[in-house]
């Protein structure tokens, strides 16, 4: 069990690993503290993200919505800094409670109501890009000097890589992620839901708090990373990060946790998102490939990585027949 | 690969006046291919930097800024000598432009500009809308050479900065010409489809033979408009004179046709007069201006329009 478990990080590291030594040896320049910087500056606000999304997706479920409430808090962000007078440190608490009280509402919904995640989620997807496109429809830019602080906030290394805040922020959410999902109460029940809804019930995991609770994260965390993506950007315009929840659910799956939901580590994601950083530097590192093929790599790791996932249940749920001689799967 | 390793240190550690020894490389990001125009510009620079033997290293972003953000920092930690940036919008640049220019690469902005401090870029290189309009009026007030004129108006879509600019432009062309009056001017929002619409509608209300001219903001739509002229029995470019913005390949195949007067080009090649300043700039450190100004050529029926047509075909329009 243990074993089997562990696998698909072990491979999501390995695969990591062995693609950056290849990188390396073809363009020594990958070496250097910039590309190490920019694979955490640059996608900073999609791992924020995606840590909530590994919560979601270890709960069996899905949140499409996470793109449209970064598109949604950036603008919300910039038309206040815009219009009012309000620090922005206030407007990102404001704008927090929003993003998490959107996430709980989905939550609710989706418990209660007995919805697919799927469909709530979709839905919440529109509502939120549509509201960023009634805030604005052009790209406003956020000038308050604030920003320019928190940019300026940055270490640089030898060789001239920049580790900004972003990136900071970036790492101290997969470590909270993580204390949460492998050292909490919660996150048991996270993991528990995951193994099925019936199977929680009969564990005593409280379904209502815990769905609740983990749609509010993923809610939360986009919010965040709207904020990350503010910075990142010094402006909010509605028609940003559309498809993000996509790349976020690729990097949870290229991370190892099981798109059913039950097995997986917030650690794992940490590495889904720096694979798909580093085929990007690769691809602009060459120059001469088109930018597609991004998407055609990342695709055929995807497939790689369900056909690994498909083949460990298989392993070991013979296993385990073998091994109680009975015929009943769990 | 050691050679490589030697070129790039070689290539950093050199002071950039002496980086021209050295093989050249040049980062471009593109914004993406949504226009037949943006391929044409992407072809257009591949071939410029080739006659030059600069190794181009291109990314397409996809229409998202974040996509950009990412290939120029990974131009600057690549160590690529220069920088093309056709920017997707024109806020949020300060801090990757920063980082830029700390690390000594000229950054060359292409066919829009950026709301960022201009010492963060060499310099951009746009065309004048404004300015395209006004040589598509003057071309009409010559060529009408004192007759009067009545000219119908397809805009380009409501709002967008080439309708406001190119009518603004064509007005101050043909200010100066008695007889010359616009009688109507609706969008027919830069589609060929509209424009035939819209052309239709002007025809029924004005009546063929009261027209003189017709001036579209772009070439696609003055193509939907030679079909409607075309279908109510009128000769256009004889019956009524026809004055676009764009020299798209089907403008030239139009002009040699017979069936339009004349087009006034947006060059797709913006990387030209770009890595001619680069080139400068790296020679012997001119700083070039802080806009250069693409040449808003005006092709008539005394260009050949076939062979510039059969040209400008391959470009990926």
């Amino acid at each position: 069990m243990i074993r089997s478990t562990h696998l698909p990080l072990m491979v999501t590291l390995a695969t990591f690993v062995l693609a950056y030594a290849l990188c390396a040896a073809q363009y020594p320049a990958m070496l250097s503290t910039r590309v190490v910087a920019n694979l955490l500056t640059d996608n900073a606000f999609l791992g924020i993200v995606a840590v909530g999304m590994t919560f979601v997706i270890l709960s069996g479920g899905i949140d499409l919505s996470v793109g449209s409430v970064i598109a949604f808090t950036g603008v919300f962000l910039a038309v206040v800094l815009r219009d009012t007078s309000m620090h922005p440190l206030t407007a990102f608490a404001l704008v927090l409670a929003i993003t998490t009280g959107f996430g709980a509402a989905m939550g609710a919904t989706i418990h209660y109501l007995e919805m697919p995640p799927f469909i709530v989620t979709l839905a919440g997807m529109f509502l939120a890009r549509g509201a960023a496109y009634v805030l604005s429809t052009d790209s406003v830019p956020i000038t308050h000097e604030f920003y320019d602080t928190l940019q300026d906030i940055y270490w640089k290394a030898p060789g001239g890589g920049r580790f900004r805040l972003i990136g900071g922020l970036m790492i101290l959410t997969f470590i909270a992620g993580a204390l949460i999902a492998h050292r909490t109460r919660f996150g048991q029940n996270v993991y528990g839901l995951g193994g099925g809804a019936q199977t929680a019930r009969l564990m005593g995991v409280p379904l209502a708090s815990t769905t609740v609770g983990i749609y509010a994260i993923s809610g939360g965390l986009a919010g965040l990373s709207g904020i990350v993506f503010s910075l990142y950007t010094s402006a909010g315009y509605s028609l940003a990060t559309v498809g993000v929840e996509l790349d976020a659910i690729a990097a949870v799956v290229i991370g190892g946790t099981l798109l059913s939901g039950g097995y997986g580590f917030v650690a794992g994601t940490f590495f889904g998102i720096l694979i798909m950083g580093l085929i990007q530097t690769y691809i602009v590192f060459d120059g001469t490939l088109s930018s597609w093929w991004t998407k055609i790599v990342i695709g055929a790791l995807l497939f790689a990585f369900i056909l690994l996932q498909k083949g460990l249940t298989w392993a070991t749920t013979t296993r385990r027949k073998r091994a109680t001689g009975s015929a009943q799967p769990s | 690969m050691n050679v490589k390793a030697t070129l790039l240190a070689s290539a950093i550690a050199l002071t950039p006046f002496a980086a021209m020894a050295a093989d050249m490389t040049i980062g471009f990001s593109q914004i993406g291919s949504e226009s037949g125009w943006r391929a044409a510009e992407t072809t257009v620079t591949k071939q410029e930097a080739e006659k030059r033997g600069i190794d181009l290293k291109f990314a397409d972003a996809q229409q998202k800024q974040e996509n950009q953000i990412k290939a120029i920092r990974s131009f600057i930690a690549q160590g690529v000598d220069a920088i093309l940036l056709a920017p997707v919008v024109a806020t949020g640049w300060d801090e990757v432009l920063e980082e830029a220019s700390d690390a000594d690469i000229p950054v060359v902005l292409l066919d829009r500009t950026v709301d960022a401090p201009d010492s963060l870029y060499l310099t951009a290189v746009t065309s004048d809308l404004v300015h395209e309009g006004r040589v598509a009026g003057q071309w009409l007030a010559d060529e009408m050479a004192g007759e009067p004129c009545r000219i119908v108006e397809l805009q380009g879509t409501t709002g967008s900065s080439p309708a406001i600019d190119r009518k603004k432009g064509f007005e101050e062309g043909i200010a100066g010409a008695d007889g010359l009056e616009i009688v109507r001017s609706q969008t027919g929002d830069f589609t060929r489809s509209q424009g035939k619409v819209v052309m239709e509608s002007f025809l029924k209300a004005e009546g063929g033979e009261n027209i003189c001219a017709l001036y579209a903001h772009n070439d696609d739509m003055a193509v939907g408009a030679i079909q409607a002229i075309k279908e109510a029995g009128l000769k256009p470019g004889e019956d009524i004179k026809i004055v676009a913005i764009d020299a798209v390949p089907d403008a030239h195949l139009a002009i040699a046709n017979g069936e339009m007067n004349a087009t006034i080009e947006l060059t797709p090649n913006m990387a030209g007069p770009a890595l001619d300043a680069l080139e400068a700039y790296f020679a012997d450190g001119t700083a070039p201006e802080k806009w250069i100004q693409t040449e808003s050529k005006l092709f008539t029926s005394e260009d050949d329009n076939q062979a510039i047509y059969e040209m400008k075909k391959g470009l990926g329009y």
